[in-house]
Formats: structure tokens, sequence, C-alpha cells
């Protein structure tokens, strides 16, 4: 049995998430993945930037630093590339990751820097009182879009492939086994790879798109999700107001970003032109 | 030893511990043995215990962390 307690500062809890908040189950995902993966706590580093999932480097006792708002990957790459041996991941939001970050994400991707992302999508700006991302769906509610919101969304786990990452998953709090599974090949993975983690947020999301608890949320996430591998049994009209969950695309032809740098600096260090 | 074909029923402790849960409900609706139950003032505590199978599924599911199922002894 997983001894969850292990990997928390016990000091730090009960964590300040609101009651149901899915950023709990996201970070016991993370830490089953790292038990399975047998990894000490020493040899993690867990960055984070700004909002709700942010806070998860609060109780967490991994190595772990707080970052600025959107610009976690950015500090995430320095270090990685000062530590290449550690292993490094980041957890984002929709609106810390894919809006005022979403610039930091593409190029990480297109690097294929050996980072492991963890993008909590609750579809909502959580901390700052339920503003909509651009991972809102179109046609929810939110404090600034009381009417509907009219904005298409990102597909991110597209985007992310687009940009060049070289592995890509998604998944939901209801599916937390799943989570826990593709977090663990995420971080095995050498390369850029991120999973989005479809969450909930029941006081800025759930309250204003008719689901009136966190277990309403949950069953939302079960019933739009299907797994990649039985998506065939779906018509295109069926799969419109699904979302695919799974490993949704591995690439592992892809030169990873740290080690082509070490091979330049050997070069260089010997007297090569580079 | 004689073969005796008398059924073991593990029986499990369940722990909440009620500074880390917020009664969010979550347990109470995924628990197949309706163990959980929501007091008139809203808090959830452990009603059944006797109830439960060790699915552990409040486990897994609590957002907080709050619920421990131990194994107890076999009767
Ligand atoms: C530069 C900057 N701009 C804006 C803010 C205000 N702010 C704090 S959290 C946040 C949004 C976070 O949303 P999301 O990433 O979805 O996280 P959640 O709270 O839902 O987990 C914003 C806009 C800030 N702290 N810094
Ligand atoms: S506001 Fe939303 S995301 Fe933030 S702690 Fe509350 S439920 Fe979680
Ligand atoms: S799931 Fe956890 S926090 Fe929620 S009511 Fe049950 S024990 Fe409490
Ligand atoms: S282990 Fe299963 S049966 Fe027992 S209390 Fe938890 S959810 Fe209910």
């Amino acid at each position: 049995m997983l001894d969850i307690k292990k990997y928390l500062r016990l000091s730090k809890l009960p964590h300040i998430w609101c009651p149901g908040c899915g950023n709990g189950s996201v970070v016991r995902a993370l830490i089953m993945a790292v038990d399975k993966l047998g990894l000490s706590k020493d040899e993690i580093v867990l960055f984070t930037g700004i909002g709700c999932s942010a806070r998860t480097n609060v109780i967490v006792d991994f190595n772990t630093i707080q970052t600025t708002h959107g610009r976690t990957l950015a500090f995430a790459t320095g270090f990685k590339l000062m530590r290449p041996d550690m292993k490094v991941i980041v957890i984002t939001g929709d609106g810390d990751g894919a809006a005022i970050g979403g610039n930091h994400l593409i190029h990480a991707a297109r690097r294929n820097i050996d980072i492991t992302t963890i993008l909590i999508n609750n579809s909502i700006y959580g901390m700052t009182g339920g503003q909509y991302s651009p991972l809102s769906p179109q046609g929810t509610y939110a404090t600034t879009a009381p009417y509907g919101n009219i904005e298409p969304s990102f597909d991110i786990c597209k985007l992310v492939e687009a940009a060049g990452a070289t592995f890509i998953a998604r998944s939901t709090v209801y599916h937390i086994q799943l989570t826990a599974d593709l977090i663990a090949k995420a971080i095995a993975h050498k390369g850029f790879s991120f999973i989005e983690v479809v969450s909930q947020c029941p006081v800025g999301y759930g309250r204003r798109n008719r689901m009136r608890t966190p277990y309403e949320m949950l069953m939302w996430q079960k019933e739009h999700a299907v797994l990649v591998q039985q998506a065939q049994r779906y018509s295109l009209e069926e799969m419109k107001d699904k979302f695919l969950i799974g490993e949704l695309f591995v690439n592992k032809e892809k030169r990873e970003y740290t080690e082509l740098y070490e091979e330049l600096r050997r070069k260089l260090a010997e007297g090569g032109e580079g | 030893m004689k073969e005796g074909v008398i059924a073991l029923t593990k029986r499990f402790k369940v722990v909440l511990n009620t500074k880390w849960c917020k009664s969010c409900g979550i347990c109470v609706e995924f628990c197949p043995k309706k163990v959980f139950e929501f007091t008139s003032d809203g808090k959830v505590r452990v009603m059944r215990e006797e109830m439960c199978v060790g699915c552990r599924s409040c486990e897994l599911r609590c957002p907080d962390y709050a619920v421990e199922v131990r194994e107890g002894e076999e009767e």
C-alpha cells in the first residue's frame, strides 16, 4: 500500500483548497507515479507558477520552487540545463499554462527539453474568482462570461504536440489511476512530456455551470472522457461533446535538448568548432 | 488442523481525520457500502464501518487525504 504521508509536508495540511477541489487528487496521482517509479523525493524538483494549481508545491515534500505567473517553464528550463540529472516536473493551470504562459509552453515543447509538465485544466481561473481561460469550453459560464463564453477553446494537447513535444497524454481526476500511470510514463520519457488533467473547481466553475457538487463534476468527467483505444466505437457526431483520454502521442526519435547542449559543450571544450 | 469451510470475513477500520476532512461528500457518493453519511450539521462521518469491504475507493478519491482504510483482525 502506498503511504502517501511519506511524500507530504504534514505541517502544511489541511491544504487551503476548497472542499472537493481536484488539485489534491492530482497531487495524489503524482505521488502514486513517483512511488511506482521508485524515485527518491530528493531527485525531483517540482516547479509551479501562480494560481490554486501552484499551491501543490506547498504540500508535496519534493524540492519545490514557486515562480512567477506563467513563467514556470522558463525557470524550469534554466534549472534543467544546470542539473540535467534531476527529474524536473512542472505543475501549471489552464490560465497559468495556456494563457499568460502559453508562449513558454510552446517553446519548451519545441526544444523537447526533458521536463514533465502537468497542466491541471479546471476550465477556469480559480484563484482570482472564476474568469474564463483559453481552455474554458465555448458556451460555459464564468464571472467574465455571464451570458456564456463565445470564445472557442484550445485543444491544448494538439497545440503542444504541434509545437514539438514528444509525449502527450490526457486524463481526468475521475480516472485517477490512469492519471497516475500516465504521469509515471511521462516522467520516464526522455524529452518534453505533457499531460492535461481535466479537473474540477467546484467553487469557480461547477456552481456556475449547473454542477452543484464535486461528485457531479467527477461524473461529468466520467461521461465525457473516451479512452483513445475505444474512440473508433464512437461516431464523429457522438464525439462532439467528448474528449479523448490516454496516451495520445509519443515520438522516441527526436533528440532531447539538454543532450544536444551537452554534446555541443563537450565539442567546444575539446577545441572544436561546434 | 481440520479442513473447514468457515468463511473468513475481513474487518476493516475506516479512519477519518476530521481535522483534514472538508465534508465535500465525494466518499459518501463513491463508497459502495454507504459507510459514510452527512450529519444533520453537514459534516461527513463514518457511520457503518462494519459494512466496509476494503475497496479503498474512499481513500483513493478523497482530495484531502482524510480517509485511511486499515485491515483489521480476521474473525
Ligand atoms: C503577472 C500576473 N498577472 C495576473 C495575476 C493574477 N492571477 C493570479 S492567479 C491567476 C489565474 C490562475 O488561473 P489558473 O492557472 O487556471 O489556475 P487555478 O487558480 O484555476 O488553479 C491570475 C490571473 C498574477 N498573479 N500575476
Ligand atoms: S477556487 Fe477552484 S481551483 Fe481554487 S481551490 Fe477552490 S475549487 Fe480549487
Ligand atoms: S472525500 Fe475526504 S474530504 Fe471529502 S468528505 Fe470524504 S473524507 Fe471528507
Ligand atoms: S474502503 Fe470501500 S467500502 Fe470501505 S469505506 Fe472505503 S469506499 Fe466504503
